[in-house]
């Protein structure tokens, strides 16, 4: 197939982005429209997450005389959240690389694994965050400033939940029919949203947590 | 399924992008590190601190872009560039839009929103 | 009401239906209000139940399931798009009609009471935007666009069919509401605080919000797929600049749809939190501001009115050239010019609230920027015009809607940029001079593009030509119709009448007012020729049948397969050498080619999750509405294991043997061999079967 011989003289990618190694060049071929089609979706939700930064910023002094960020933030939670979702941006690249060298299904599984556990325990950590906001007064019905705060951040954690669900379904599907085309390409587009998340979260705690405490 | 053999060309590659990885997650960690730092140990002039802040934050958006997902300058990736470029400007628009009617809105007739 | 009955039915109660409260109170208003609503809903259930059992008496519902509902061809998907534009277009028309009867009658009062007023004028105006506008454009887009660029289908089927099932279940909803009532009053825009639950506890606001959400999300799915395949599937040798200017169009639109609903789903999100979760973003009190609302709001709508009108452009631009039997003048100058439209679009969007109180050199920026997007718009009217310049023009129905956009649209531009100057604003803002200008972009621009699309493609689609007849008294009863109807509005506008009022206490209006509704019984006059032309159409669809697919000695692609085209579209995918690439293979003598040799062909398999998610998220919208948790919860959870399940599928393609592809290709071939080709003069004669004469010696530049 000619578009293999093209392949080989272009280097070991296909499409702009992450890629799957040499070996997989068929796949590539004939999923290169998923991957590209979900960098758009990617970009539109960040047109979402943008907006809503955008708002949030606006709303910074509607906190009639509620608690404002200095009395809900916690600097240490914060940064333990930041860390272990960096962690697992690289643990998910690393898994990115046993797909894409070795095909090798114990390793990828198991970087899959730690992921997995890493986006669950932010998760915990970022509910454990909000319970504790709520403890201090600051639910979402107490003032504008809190809506926009609670608009902007859960949506984040909705995304990293779907995103684990969707990880679990690929575990699933991997079981089910091994490790073939769809099931590479899932992982591909996972990885993308995986770090996009991660990328989403350095606008939240650059913005929101330690713009808010200091 | 057993581990596939690389060649030797794949595994260099495959160094190659451990490392890059490595380095990402190291670029990553240190422009975390200063932000935080700053807040929390150091006492220094708010406007600084911001800038340093915005500054690490977008340092660290282009650190993840080309360690983790792989975005470069080179002519293949193009298609993907243009695509976040694009959505940039359209960002930028947008939101440097709100910000400018809302804040010149607040100072003229909602005094009380200003933060 | 019992616990369980509200744990089963939520806030649902016997005052839903409209002629709960005709039979509490009688007074004459309470009565003909009720009688006229009792009516809508009275249509809406039997226009349901009428198709229910026609589908049953013809025996149809296993037909209709396997080639329509679980279809993933683009073609089908297009069609029915279009089907569900024209029901919420005919019952936007009646609410339309009904308004102008209603300010008619309305100096000191009139019949309808406000409450009712402020729900025709919310569910026209959400009705036409999201469920007429936004289906119609993107079927015309699903029909053509893969045809054009010499594709088999889109790049995600069944996420095409995910778009139409979501766009479905907001019409369906909207529908809904005329039974279990009522719908919102706040207009299409919802602005709060007016929407707010404190000051609308109602169903109302939940109907509307949640029908856009449905139709927001299906766009944005359809953008992604529209930019995808043009970018991704096009044949072989169709760079971008070959694309016909349709797909050009198409491309734009899609990007402003990725980029543009984002700012609506927020607006409408947060403004459901503020209603279901008691957040404060655009309440009065607690340092909510609503005026973040109608910033996000409008940063959606401004690129939403170019989603609307830059297919329009496209099509008319294919129709000017066809018509006029010549390439379009300045295919490259058209195509910057859109892209130029499109970026600009997102620069503009203050000038919906001028009056908001910032400050005047912000409402200067966005005037002047406002003022810009005339620039190419323009110049597109010029490429127009010098296409038209010394051809062969023949002035057929869709030529007669383009001639008819040309003119109208212009003069609704010049109102525009006289909006688009602050000041000015400051006087006519909110009053009908603004309903008339931007029906004046909308009626002539979208609609008419949509109807000339319909003309000139359904051959296409059906395989047989619509009556020209009864296209004709359409096309001018739309003409005038709409001149009569909204030409007094600008003066209306200018003597200080305020948009949205269900009557008025001027004498000096009442002239206006009823010229206004001589007109909209002109439009609806159209309406009906519409529908004529319909039924004439398929009456006599043997003897305007147009196999052979090119009626109109079109000049892309699309033209250049049978007509309705096979399912996969192409036998094999096309070379492309240039623009206009069918008109070069006619001129070079190359058309109608049988392949050297066939190939199997796999298209994408029947699937059902378009309608399983259409029901899901009607049936989550509806419990929303209703606050019925059960149903939320129950539907939801479908639809995850739905979308889950569907990742674990595998056969998702069936394969169309080459000998098959073969068998009817060939028999095409040999049909059009048969066919007698026509010359242009003949185009509106039963005559027209489909093939041209070769064209002749330079007619193609
Ligand atoms: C077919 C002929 C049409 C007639 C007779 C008509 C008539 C009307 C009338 C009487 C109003 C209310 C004006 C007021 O507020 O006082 C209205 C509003 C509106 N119309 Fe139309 N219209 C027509 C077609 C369309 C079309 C084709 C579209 C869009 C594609 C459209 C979109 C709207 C919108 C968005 C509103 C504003 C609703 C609101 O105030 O929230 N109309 N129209
Ligand atoms: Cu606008």
């Amino acid at each position: 197939m000619s578009s293999t011989d093209t392949h080989a003289l272009e280097g070991n990618s296909r499409h702009p982005g992450l890629n799957l190694g040499a070996a997989h060049a068929q796949e590539e071929d004939t999923r290169e429209e998923m991957v590209f089609g979900f960098w758009v979706f990617m970009m539109s939700d960040l047109i979402l997450f943008g907006l809503l930064f955008a708002t949030y910023v606006t709303m910074l002094g509607g906190t009639a005389g509620g608690p404002g960020p200095q009395a809900l933030f916690e600097l240490k939670s914060a940064f333990i959240q930041t860390m272990i979702l960096l962690v697992s941006s690289f643990t998910f690249g690393m898994a990115s690389l046993a797909l894409k060298y070795r095909e090798d299904r114990v390793r990828l599984v198991v970087w899959l694994l730690v992921t997995l556990a890493l986006g669950l325990a932010f998760l915990f950590f970022e509910l454990k965050d909000f319970h504790s906001m709520f403890d201090k007064g600051g639910v979402p019905s107490r003032s504008g400033y809190l809506s926009a705060f609670f608009s902007l951040v859960p949506l984040h954690g909705l995304h990293v939940t779907a995103a684990c669900i969707w990880l679990v379904a690929l575990l699933g599907q991997m079981a089910v029919h091994g490790l073939d085309a769809p099931v590479k390409t899932g992982i591909l587009r996972l990885a993308i949203l995986w770090h996009f998340l991660d990328i989403v979260w350095i606008g939240i705690f650059s913005l929101v947590y330690l713009g808010g405490l200091s | 399924m057993s581990r596939r053999t690389l060649n030797e060309q794949e595994a260099r590659e495959c160094k190659t992008e451990q490392r890059n990885y490595l380095w990402g997650f190291g670029l990553a960690l240190v422009l975390t590190l200063i932000p935080f730092g700053l807040v929390a140990f150091i006492d220094i002039e708010r406007m600084t601190l911001w800038i340093t802040i915005g500054g690490c934050a977008l340092a660290q958006v282009i650190v993840h872009l080309r360690f983790f997902m792989h975005i470069t300058l080179a002519k293949n990736k193009r298609e993907d560039l243009l695509l976040i470029l694009f959505t940039v400007l359209i960002l930028v628009i947008m939101c440097g839009g709100t910000l400018w009617i809302l804040f010149d809105l607040y100072q003229r007739m909602l005094p009380g929103m200003m933060p | 009401m019992s616990d369980a009955t509200s744990l089963i039915f939520g806030r649902l109660g016997w005052d839903a239906l409209p002629f709960w409260s005709m039979l509490h109170d009688h007074s004459p208003m309470t009565v003909i209000n009720g009688v006229i609503a009792t009516g809508a809903a009275g249509m809406v259930v039997l226009g349901a139940l009428a198709a229910i059992v026609l589908v049953t008496w013809l025996g149809k519902w296993k037909y209709l399931w396997s080639e329509w509902l679980t279809s993933p061809d683009h073609k089908k998907i297009g069609i029915m798009f279009i089907v569900i534009a024209l029901v919420m277009l005919s019952r936007a028309i009646i609410e339309a009609v009904l308004m102008r009867v209603q300010q008619t009658f309305g100096l000191d009062g009139g019949f309808l009471t406000a409450e009712h007023f402020g729900e025709l004028f919310t569910t026209h105006g959400t009705i036409m935007i999201f469920f007429m506008a936004m289906p119609f454009l993107t079927g015309i887009i699903n029909y053509v666009m893969p045809l054009q660029i010499g594709a088999r289908d889109l790049s995600f089927p069944v996420m095409n069919q995910v778009s139409l099932g979501l766009t479905a279940a907001g019409a369906a909803l909207v529908m809904i509401s005329l039974v279990l009532a009522p719908f919102s009053t706040g207009g299409w825009t919802g602005y709060p605080p007016f929407t707010e639950l404190a000051y609308n506890p109602g169903a109302g606001v939940d109907y509307w919000l949640w029908a856009v959400t449905l139709s927001t999300l299906s766009s944005t799915l359809t953008g992604i797929n529209f930019a995808v395949t043009i970018f991704k599937k096009r044949a072989p040798g169709m760079k971008l600049f070959r694309m016909p200017l349709f797909t050009w169009t198409a491309l734009c639109t899609a990007i402003l749809m990725i980029f543009g609903m984002p700012p609506l789903t927020v607006a409408t999100g947060l403004l459901a939190l503020d209603r279901y979760l008691d957040f404060h973003m655009f309440t009065t009190d607690l340092g909510g501001n609503m005026m973040n609302y109608v910033n996000l709001l409008w940063a959606f709508g401004h690129p939403e009115v170019y989603i609307l009108i830059l297919p329009p452009f496209g099509i008319f631009s294919e129709i000017f050239a066809t018509f006029s039997g010549k390439r379009i003048y300045g295919y490259r100058i058209l195509v910057i010019a859109t892209m130029c439209i499109a970026v600009l679009s997102f620069t503009v969007w203050l000038h919906h609230f001028f009056t908001m109180g910032q400050s005047a050199h912000i409402n200067a920026a966005f005037g002047i920027a406002t003022m810009l997007i005339g620039i190419p718009t323009g110049v597109k009217v010029y490429d127009w015009m010098l296409t038209m310049y010394r051809g062969r023009i023949r002035l057929s129905v869709p030529m007669v809607y383009a001639i008819g956009f040309i003119m109208l649209f212009v003069l609704g531009g010049m109102t525009g940029i006289i909006l688009a100057t602050p000041s000015v604003d400051y006087q006519v803002h909110n009053s009908l001079f603004l309903i008339a200008h931007f029906h004046n972009m909308l009626i002539p621009g979208l609609l008419f593009g949509m109807l000339s699309a319909t003309n000139f493609w359904f051959p296409k689609a059906t395989g047989f030509r619509l009556e020209e007849r009864w296209g004709y008294r359409a096309a001018f009863c739309w003409i005038i119709g709409f001149m009569l109807t909204f030409f007094p509005l600008y003066v209306l506008g200018l003597m200080g009448m305020p948009r949205r009022s269900v009557a008025y206490f001027e004498p000096q209006y009442l002239p206006w007012m009823i010229t206004a509704g001589i007109g909209a019984m002109v439009i609806l006059c159209a309406l009906l020729c519409l529908l004529m032309q319909l039924w004439v159409s398929i009456r006599d669809r043997h003897a305007n049948n147009v196999f052979a697919g090119d009626p109109w000695d079109g000049r892309t692609l699309e033209w250049a397969v049978s007509a309705p085209p096979p399912e996969y579209n192409f036998p094999v995918l096309p070379e492309i050498y240039s623009i206009d690439a069918f008109m070069t293979e006619k001129d070079r003598g190359q058309g109608w080619q049988a392949p050297d040799h066939y190939v199997d062909i796999e298209m994408p398999a029947n699937s059902t999750m378009g309608v399983i998610i259409g029901i899901t998220g009607l049936a989550m919208a509806f419990g929303l509405v209703w606050y019925m948790w059960w149903l939320v919860i129950g539907a939801g959870l479908v639809t995850l294991v739905a979308v889950i399940a569907r990742g674990f599928v595998r056969s998702t393609t069936r394969t169309i043997p080459a000998h098959e592809v073969q068998r009817s290709h060939e028999h095409w071939l040999e049909q059009v061999r048969r066919t007698n080709p026509i010359d242009r003069s003949l185009e509106q004669t039963t005559a027209n079967h489909g093939r041209p004469v070769p064209p002749i010696e330079g007619a193609v530049q």
